[in-house]
């Protein structure tokens, strides 16, 4: 059970100007401004429970996602993470949850795959039996065998992020934060991660925290999708509610908005697996996230 | 007493592992020996000319200044080699890769020291000791026990004084990550001119360098009771000093660690 | 001539980037200036005791190498191999040089004048200050003015024939990284041959006499050895014009080296497609 309550959080940041003028001004004095990122943000989730946390750039995701692995203290506000408040037992909840950050590597560079498993098994204190019983499950769903052997600076994005996952997943933790997991991602490596999550959900009840651009993410992974901006939360619910709110799309884009409908429908009841469709699904939804992000801007 | 065998056995753990990255630039790896080397050598053969030209500085004849010379480099080379983590420190921050280890259910200091071990020192240490053979066969010392624990207590209280710098340092860069280069007169500054004893710069700078930062108290008076130029046997022990220094660096970490959870970065 | 001036202002303009840059960093500048500051300070204090050991064997006048010291960590930024740009480097070996190249630029020219402005941006920020506290130290340790007008003329021309200089062997420096796969570790053997070979650990004027006179043929002794004798009034007549016609000498040669070698490193970028 994750719950957050009215957190508010805030950053003082330094203000740069271009210019000679400004740089030579600079010299002298330098104004910094407080950048309000989190404002007044509640939600709770269930055990078990696959959530998008989306919003544009900047919206305060990855603030949240800090607050809740217990990196960052809010100014205010209450966050409890299974009975526990996450910036206080740092080190107990931490063995208790996954994170991935699809832009940075927590595997050792130099080294073989494996020899970073290993070295994450002493750092959690996971039990030989516990470790190699997770170990051959990942490996099995994650298709890893190949992988164990090789230094992790050798290996593709898709199949490092295979062996990310893997490694956030050695502790069984009971949450797993995901932090644009696809970033950078081939097709075929998109959807091996986002199936995998999806069994790992049924199988464990890990509840997962998905932080994305990419709507067919969402699309594929979670019904409830937690939509952010300005350090608000904007909305709580399903996808079509967000379509809902984004409204009738702008008359130029009438057209597509129709494909929308038809290819929601078609999703329903058919299954997706042809590129064309799942392209056109894509651009669809890109087109509602935009023009909702963009009535944000005008709020 | 299981946690400590726990996070003992984890650090010798991400050793391994540091060295075996390592391994895998052997020509990095060589060439950073030799630069190191040479660099040290550079100043061994500095010293070497102008004692050429002046024979002694406040009675210190080179034998001396040498036997000083080795012990602050092996001392510098050593927590360059434990603690070089630290010195590494405000480019995990500026990576943002001080998440990571905030992710992880162990210490964090644990985690920072066992990120870096420089093997690569090994040439300095070696250097080092061949200084002090070299000092100790022309400056005319009577080995006794009591001298022999001072030259231990020297390294020991030297290293761990430059590594509660290296984390002084780093714990600074919790707050500002700007005007770090301040922090080099401490350590490559210290390591520098620490090679003559600190009695030379005056009377001032003893001062600074006893209630500031000890650097006295792992160098300038243990060695007047290595070389004899005092009754006072308890000089030998000053280095035990360092420990003080070492709380008031670790109460200033533990306030970084604190304002970057709540700044954030 | 007219297309000379143009191709010259885009250099400039790297020049000028990297100088706006370099002013930004005010508080690693203020860092920078500590550090320089207390250096000078302990090496002012190291230097008086061994003049007080043995006065005679001083090489030259106490009042010169104190202002040796002082605008040696004045201008450190301009004449230090220590601090390399890394973002070069990083270029090579991460391939983003393929865009570099792609411009219509000689990349050699482009570097130097990165290079320079990064330097000269920071010799800017911190001789200012350093040299103003010099200034209004007590004596022994109180910088002085040059002895004339045409010392302090020619401490200027020298000063940046010396740098040019400098920016000429960094760049050897840089363009090694296209030859091998270890440019830092490179990076620093050469540096710690340079430190000594140029004055950075004792000042060549204290060297024994015989390995004094193999150095000043090198190009080290002309990046600051040169510039700051010359001010202090150290280094005058006969002496100091070969001393210069070194400095013309190795800058010339070491520019026109290091064309040839990044035109032999740009035909080997092409040849390996990066």
């Amino acid at each position: 059970m994750i719950t957050m309550e009215h957190v508010y959080k805030s950053y003082r940041v330094a203000k740069r100007n271009a210019g000679m003028k400004e740089a030579c001004k600079a010299l002298l004095r330098r104004e910094t401004q407080t950048v309000q990122a989190l404002s007044d943000i509640s939600f709770a989730i269930a055990d078990g429970e696959m959530v998008g946390y989306i919003g544009p750039n900047g919206a305060g995701k990855s603030s949240t996602i800090k607050i809740l692995s217990g990196i960052l203290t809010p100014d205010s506000g209450s966050c409890l993470i299974d009975g526990r408040v996450p910036w206080k037992d740092r080190r107990e909840h931490v063995r208790q949850i996954g994170v991935v950050f699809g832009q940075r590597s927590q595997l050792w560079w130099d080294v073989p795959v494996l020899d970073s498993f290993e070295l994450l098994k002493d750092i959690y204190s996971i039990s030989q039996y516990d470790y190699q019983h997770n170990l051959e499950e990942l490996t099995q769903l994650l298709h890893l065998q190949e992988l164990l052997k090789i230094p992790v600076r050798q290996l593709s994005l898709g199949q490092r992020m295979r062996c990310e996952l893997a490694a956030s997943l050695l502790h069984s933790p009971r949450v797993l934060f995901l932090d644009e997991p696809t970033i950078g991602l081939d097709a075929v490596s998109k959807l091996a991660v986002r199936e995998f999550i999806q069994r790992l959900n049924a199988a464990h009840k890990t509840t997962v925290i998905l932080t994305t651009h990419d709507m067919q993410d969402i699309e594929a992974l979670t019904k409830r999708i937690i939509l952010i901006g300005k350090g608000r939360v904007l909305l709580d619910g399903t996808l079509e509610d967000m379509c809902l709110l984004a409204g009738k799309p702008q008359s130029e884009e009438s057209r597509f908005g129709t494909k929308k409908h038809e290819s929601m429908a078609f999703r329903q009841n058919a299954d997706k697996t042809e590129a064309e469709d799942d392209t056109a699904s894509e651009n669809d939804l890109d087109r509602i996230v935009a023009s909702l992000y963009q009535k944000l801007e005008i709020l | 007493m299981n946690t400590l065998y726990k996070n003992i056995s984890l650090y010798f753990h991400y050793i391994s592992i540091v060295l075996r990255s390592v391994m895998q630039y052997k020509t990095s790896f060589f060439l950073t020996v030799a630069g190191r080397f040479l660099v040290s050598f550079n100043g061994i053969l500095g010293v070497y000319f102008i004692f050429a030209r002046f024979h002694q500085v406040r009675n210190y004849g080179l034998g001396e200044v040498f036997l000083c010379y080795a012990v602050i480099q092996m001392d510098f080379a050593l927590a360059e080699c434990f603690a070089g983590g630290f010195l590494r420190f405000p480019g995990m921050i500026r990576r943002g890769e001080f998440d990571r280890i905030l992710l992880r259910p162990c210490s964090a200091v644990l985690q920072i020291l066992g990120s870096q071990f420089e093997i690569s020192r090994i040439g300095l240490i070696i250097q080092a000791v061949l200084m002090f053979g070299y000092g100790m066969a022309v400056s005319p010392i009577a080995w006794t026990p009591g001298r022999v624990a001072a030259v231990v207590l020297m390294l020991l209280g030297g290293t761990l004084l430059f590594s509660a710098v290296f984390m002084l340092e780093a714990a600074v860069s919790f707050f500002t990550l700007e005007g770090l280069e301040a922090a080099n007169i401490l350590t490559y500054g210290a390591q520098e001119h620490g090679k003559y004893p600190i009695d030379i710069y005056g009377g001032r700078m003893m001062k600074i360098c006893t209630y500031m930062i000890p650097y006295t108290l792992i160098q300038y008076y243990p060695l007047q009771y290595l070389l004899g130029r005092t009754q006072r046997w308890y000089y030998g022990l000053y280095p035990l000093g360092v420990v003080l220094f070492l709380t008031v660096c670790v109460g200033v970490w533990r306030l970084g660690m604190h304002n970057y959870q709540s700044a954030g970065s | 001539m007219k297309a000379n001036g143009n191709s010259l202002r885009k250099y400039f303009s790297f020049f000028r980037m990297r100088f706006q840059m370099g002013l930004q960093y005010r508080a690693a500048a203020a860092g920078g200036c500590v550090t320089q500051f207390l250096w000078g300070i302990m090496e002012c204090l190291a230097f008086r005791a061994f003049y007080e050991a043995d006065e005679s064997a001083f090489p030259m006048a106490f009042s010169s190498v104190v202002a040796y010291v002082w605008l040696r960590e004045a201008f450190f930024a301009l004449f230090t191999t220590w601090n390399t740009d890394n973002e070069l480097f990083d270029s090579v070996i991460n391939g983003n040089i393929a865009y570099e190249l792609c411009r219509p630029l000689s990349v050699y020219r482009m570097w130097f004048a990165r290079t320079a402005g990064n330097r000269l941006a920071n010799a800017a920020l911190r001789c200012v200050p350093i040299l103003f506290a010099a200034f209004l130290l007590p004596e022994p340790f109180r910088m002085t003015l040059p002895v004339n007008v045409q010392s302090m003329l020619l401490f200027i021309i020298t000063m940046f024939l010396g740098a040019g200089v400098t920016v000429a062997f960094c760049m050897f420096v840089y363009l090694l990284a296209f030859f091998t796969i270890s440019p830092q570790g490179l990076r620093m053997v050469f540096t710690a041959m340079v430190q000594f070979l140029s004055g950075a650990i004792i000042p060549l004027s204290f060297m024994p006499d015989s390995v004094r006179r193999v150095l000043e043929l090198l190009p080290f002794a002309g990046m600051f050895n040169v510039p700051l004798r010359i001010y202090s009034g150290d280094l005058v007549g006969a002496k100091m014009l070969r001393a210069i016609g070194m400095q013309i000498f190795w800058l010339v040669l070491l520019t026109a080296c290091g064309k040839l070698l990044c035109r032999a490193a740009e035909r080997r970028i092409v040849v390996q497609g990066g």
